[in-house]
């Protein structure tokens, strides 16, 4: 009995032991050398995996910037300038600040304002429905509504509001890693700045046809009646395909815009409500 | 035994309602709104302005280009204007209208009704005249006709298929043109045979349709070259690498075109279109369309023109009520066959050359069912006439998995849609794949 | 109007669904569910309700409340798992065995790797040779006298229980697969073997013999089966593959001494081979998809059966025999179908 015990134990260790040795041997030999940076920026990266920087997850990110860190166009979309600053202090280096960025929807056709013309019965997937036909609204530019943009996400940042029909970016959430604007078919939505106090102004439309033809399908659309054009004081408005275009480096926010456009197709967000006073004078 | 292609494929219900009624003349629409873009290939260019007077025949575009086509006038009268319209998927497409006013045709057209029988032209000339005349592919891809027929280093011609198949459900056009016009059919056929430089012709025509056998057989006994071959009927049999599986039991391999097999396949309608254009001088502006639908009063074959608006047909048909929607009962439009049309979502647009029918459906008939778990039964994999597997497919699209969406051959798909229409679990397989197919050819071509 | 319906092409839909095809298969086990209750009377209807109500109970209440999603049980893919474990059982077993069993099937072999269509291993095998593993005495006593379901305990109206004298008549102790295995084991030969216990095909056809609910009576089983192929639910490569491996396995040891061995025949006749080959092993979700590895499959399960039989510590192999192929299966599905080849140029 004890003799079957012990023959158990120092086989099974003896065993071990040749295979521990075995394995040992094996991964010297296959070691691979890597240079240690790319563990030192990989910890400080957010490990989001997200691809927002143009690199297939973190890893690779990492290992791009340590072999050519002089290259400009390295940023992590999700980290910001904080940690790029972390990541380039590993290797020594110095980034430029970049302005931080969100995704807006260009596009405020809810279903109030945009009636519903056909029953789509195929894939729930923006994608699919694109492909096939011009959507269920007569709009054949504004948001389908199957929430690809959603699926894309890999923060949270967005959601379908059941109010309006069309999704909605937390604002505190989005990295601007730039899934949803891949995702999107229709291209509708658009990284920009996220502006001073996080206040900005765009057109909310994508509409590239004649006012009239617009205003039939929906009646928040741009009707590229150019007004927006002319009451802007710093040139920051271009017009090109029937609809305007708020460049947000000229912007200044003045506001003058918002009021003049018809449609109401201008959108100004975060900004504090108007003084009635101002309005009385 | 009769031939049919080996792998794959669908028995379905042939539901050709409309196979005994004779092809009305359609009246002449009250406004023509023409499309640029009735083909694959690059839109053709207007060459009319607002204002302009044109005739019947007249012609209104020219192609940009080898794989693009001319359009012409399919009525006479006054272009109201040059500018996009919204096609029957509520898309935007170049198209030239015209207010229609009395029907005046170019003098060189014959509008006689006499069969021409002698073939005068060289095939040189065939093949000019082809071009000239805007002739696509009517079997539904609209490819256009005169690329098919231009040689290909490497691969020489050995066999023209007339495709006569007609595989999809309720379409019953090309029987009617095989009924009405057989001999101007085989006139169009042999002079494409010409072309290809005296080649063997064949028509396939599949089983269910055993008067258009009988009469071809008997037209065919003058014509040394040609054969008819009779088909067994299952779906996709009207696939051009369906087609030259069964009939010549050669396959296309992966990723390669018919013609590398030695055949070329063209539409019987196409060949009616090229009789027409060579011995008549008439461009393709007419083409013959089903209504169909399991109602028995709305199953008509027609012969149209090209641009009249869809609407026109249906309440023709009587599918259309007082304030004119479509009727109650049915809810759905297919522009085709209901196994690769597409759906109509306005019903203004306008019909293209190669339209061959719509089919009405109710809602019960077509209203997908909500998609449950896949069970492996693998029917997909069995019905898939490309040696595809529709389930992994589906899978890798998902996920977005290009490399090995490649691996598995996702180019292959022919859209035929065998897949969804067997899956036990209502996965929507196709949906995806056609996506995912479409990227992967975009990649293929740029490499 | 109502408003315009539009989807991607196909607009039509077969008839089929996966309700459908459940249904064809619970149809399909009607024959073998009947005969068990005609030899064994109530016996075996309770073990079919406790087991058939137990796998539906489970499912919907883990779909339901574990994983928090729609109710799974009205694709019937659960009932199907009912029946099939009772089949998998023998008589006499007692309701907590069939509920173990139940708990098994759907709760570790199903639900967890997802419900329908994600699990590895057949649920009603997994259960099945659970039970085995840990019940060994219940599982293999083929006699219904100590069930506590034995009906002449409990004081139901005799009318309900016609078959009750054959019933008690029909009770033994083992499978003629058990018979043979033992007897040979010592010392016996087939032909003794034989004699003794009065073997008859016709018998194993109809379902006089000793073994669970589903394997007794082969004829129901082909019945199925035929069912099933009429109704192209299943494709007849994996049971012909099982088959003939066994037959040509068996065939060829039994020319060599068949004092020693069984013959061909009796092997497909008994111990629920052909209730594997039919039901379980053609299970869409835990069989290969494509035709060649659908044969290897079926020649695995065929071997495999075949090597436990003959050479194994258990009389029966087809249960571990299938479990076994089930977990070969991902790899099987690498099989990918060829692409139409460039084929040689003809001048």
């Amino acid at each position: 009995m004890t003799s079957t015990l012990l023959y158990t134990i120092l086989s099974l260790s003896l065993l071990g032991g040749l295979l521990a040795v075995v394995l040992y041997l094996i991964a010297q030999k296959f070691k691979v050398q890597e240079d240690p940076r790319i563990d030192q920026v990989l910890e400080v990266l957010p490990g989001a995996n997200c691809g927002g920087c143009g690199y297939a997850g973190c890893r690779a990110f990492a290992e791009s910037f340590v072999k050519n860190p002089d290259n400009p166009d390295f940023f992590c979309p999700v980290g910001g300038n904080d940690i790029m600053k972390k990541v380039a202090a590993v290797l020594g280096r110095e980034v430029k600040d970049q302005i931080p960025k969100l995704a807006v929807l260009r596009c405020n056709g809810s279903c109030e304002v945009r009636p519903v013309l056909n029953t789509y019965d195929g894939s729930p997937s923006c994608a699919v429905a694109a492909d096939l036909y011009g959507g269920e609204t007569g709009c054949s530019y504004g948001c389908l509504g199957w929430g690809d943009c959603v699926d894309a996400c890999t923060f949270d940042a967005i959601y379908i509001n059941p109010q309006t029909c069309l999704p909605e970016v937390v604002e505190d959430k989005c990295t601007s890693c730039g899934a949803c604007v891949k995702a999107c078919p229709r291209n509708i939505l658009e990284l920009r700045p996220k502006g001073p106090k996080s206040r900005r102004i765009y057109v909310v439309c994508a509409n590239n046809d004649k006012g009239a033809v617009t205003r039939k399908v929906c009646s928040v659309g741009c009707i590229g009646c150019q007004l927006c054009v002319k009451a802007c004081p710093f040139e920051a408005i271009t017009f090109a395909d029937n609809l305007a275009y708020i460049d947000p480096a000229k912007c200044r926010l003045c506001r003058k815009c918002v009021a003049v456009c018809p449609t109401g197709c201008i959108l100004e967000i975060n900004f504090p409500p108007k003084k009635q006073v101002t309005k009385n004078e | 035994m009769s031939k049919t292609f080996s792998i794959g494929g669908i028995h379905l219900k042939d539901s050709k309602f409309s196979r005994d009624k004779s092809i009305e003349e359609f009246p002449i629409p009250k406004r023509a709104v023409i499309s640029m873009n009735q083909h694959l290939g690059m839109p053709a260019v207007p060459i009319v302005k607002k204002g302009d007077a044109v005739k019947t025949g007249q012609l209104i575009a020219e192609p940009a280009g080898f794989v693009s086509a001319p359009v012409h006038a399919s009525v006479s009268g006054i272009v109201a204007d040059v500018a996009p319209y919204t096609d029957f998927l509520g898309k935007k497409v170049l198209s030239v209208v015209i207010d229609t006013n009395g029907d005046e045709w170019m003098e060189t057209i014959d509008r006689s009704p006499e069969i021409k029988h002698e073939i005068t032209a060289t095939p040189s000339e065939i093949f000019k005249i082809i071009s000239d005349s805007g002739i696509v592919g009517l079997g539904g891809a609209a490819f256009p006709t005169h690329v098919k027929l231009t040689p290909l280093e490497g691969m020489k011609p050995e066999y023209l298929i007339l495709n006569g198949a007609e595989c999809e459900p309720y379409l019953t056009s090309d029987y009617r043109l095989m009924i009405e016009h057989a001999q101007e059919i085989l006139i169009g056929g042999e002079m494409m045979r010409r072309v290809l430089g005296d080649v063997a012709g064949i028509i396939g025509i599949e089983e269910n349709k055993p008067k258009a056998i009988e009469l071809m057989k008997r037209l065919t006994a003058n014509y040394l070259q040609w054969e008819v071959v009779p088909l067994k009927k299952r779906y996709p049999q009207g696939g051009e690498k369906q087609l030259i599986d069964a009939v010549l039991g050669r396959k296309v391999a992966s990723f390669s075109l018919p013609i590398s097999t030695g055949a070329v396949v063209q539409n019987v309608g196409t060949a009616y279109a090229v009789y027409e254009a060579v011995q008549k001088h008439k461009p393709l502006i007419t083409n013959v369309l089903t209504i169909s639908s399991s109602d028995p009063s709305i199953q008509k074959n027609y012969r149209f023109r090209v641009g009249t608006p869809i609407r026109d047909f249906l309440s023709a048909a009587g599918a259309m009520d007082k304030e004119g929607n479509l009727s109650r009962s049915f809810s759905k439009v297919v522009n085709g066959g209901p196994m690769m049309g597409k759906p109509v979502t306005n019903l203004d647009g306008p019909v293209m050359k190669s339209t061959s029918g719509f089919v009405l459906f109710t809602e019960k008939e077509t209203k997908r069912q909500e998609p449950g778990e896949c069970i492996r039964c693998s029917k997909c994999f069995q019905v898939c006439p490309m040696r595809l597997q529709p389930y992994l497919l589906y899978q890798l699209a998902l996920a977005g998995r290009t490399e090995e969406l490649d691996e598995n051959r996702v180019f292959d798909c022919i859209e035929c849609g065998c897949c969804l229409y067997s899956c036990p679990a209502h996965i929507p397989l196709l949906d995806q794949i056609r996506l995912a197919k479409n990227v992967s050819l975009k990649n293929k071509r740029k490499k | 109007m109502d408003k315009l319906l539009i989807s991607p092409a196909p607009h039509l839909h077969s008839k089929d669904s996966t309700r459908r095809i459940m249904r064809d298969v619970i149809i399909a086990l009607m024959p073998s569910v009947l005969v068990s209750v005609y030899f064994a009377g109530l016996s075996a209807l309770l073990v079919l309700v406790v087991s058939v109500a137990g796998c539906v109970l489970l499912e919907h209440l883990i779909a339901r409340y574990l994983m928090k999603k729609k109710t799974t049980v009205s694709d019937l893919s659960a009932v199907v798992t009912g029946i099939l474990l009772a089949l998998n059982l023998p008589v006499s077993s007692p309701w907590w065995m069939v509920l173990i069993g139940c708990i098994v099937a759907i709760g570790i072999a199903k639900m967890t790797f997802g419900g329908l269509g994600h699990n590895l291993f057949n649920p009603a095998l997994v259960a099945r040779v659970f039970l085995l593993i840990s019940f060994p005495v219940q599982m293999t006593n083929w006699t219904v006298s100590n069930s506590i379901f034995r009906p002449d305990k409990w004081e139901l109206p005799k009318g309900l229980l016609g078959v009750q004298g054959q019933l008690l008549d029909a009770s033994s102790g083992a499978t003629p697969l058990g018979i043979i295995k033992e007897g040979l084991a010592n010392g016996m030969t087939m032909e003794t073997l034989s004699q003794q216990h009065n073997f008859s095909y016709w018998h194993m056809l109809f379902g006089h013999m000793d073994g669970s609910m589903g394997e007794v009576s082969v004829l129901a089983i082909l019945a199925g089966l035929f069912y099933l192929l009429i109704r192209k639910v299943i494709r007849p490569v994996i049971p012909l593959s099982i088959v003939i491996t066994v037959a040509v396995f068996s065939g060829i040891l039994w020319l060599t001494d068949p004092s020693q061995y069984a013959d061909p025949l009796f092997h497909l006749l008994t111990g629920g081979l052909l209730l594997g080959a039919v039901f379980m092993a053609t299970d869409y979700t835990t069989s290969p998809m494509s035709p060649l590895g659908m044969i290897i499959f079926g020649v695995g399960i065929g071997i495999v059966t075949m090597v436990i039989r003959v050479w194994g510590a258990y009389p029966e192999g087809v249960s571990f025999a299938i479990l076994f192929m089930n977990a070969l299966v991902p790899l099987l599905n690498k099989i990918k179908p060829l692409p139409y080849q460039k084929e040689v140029s003809r001048g």
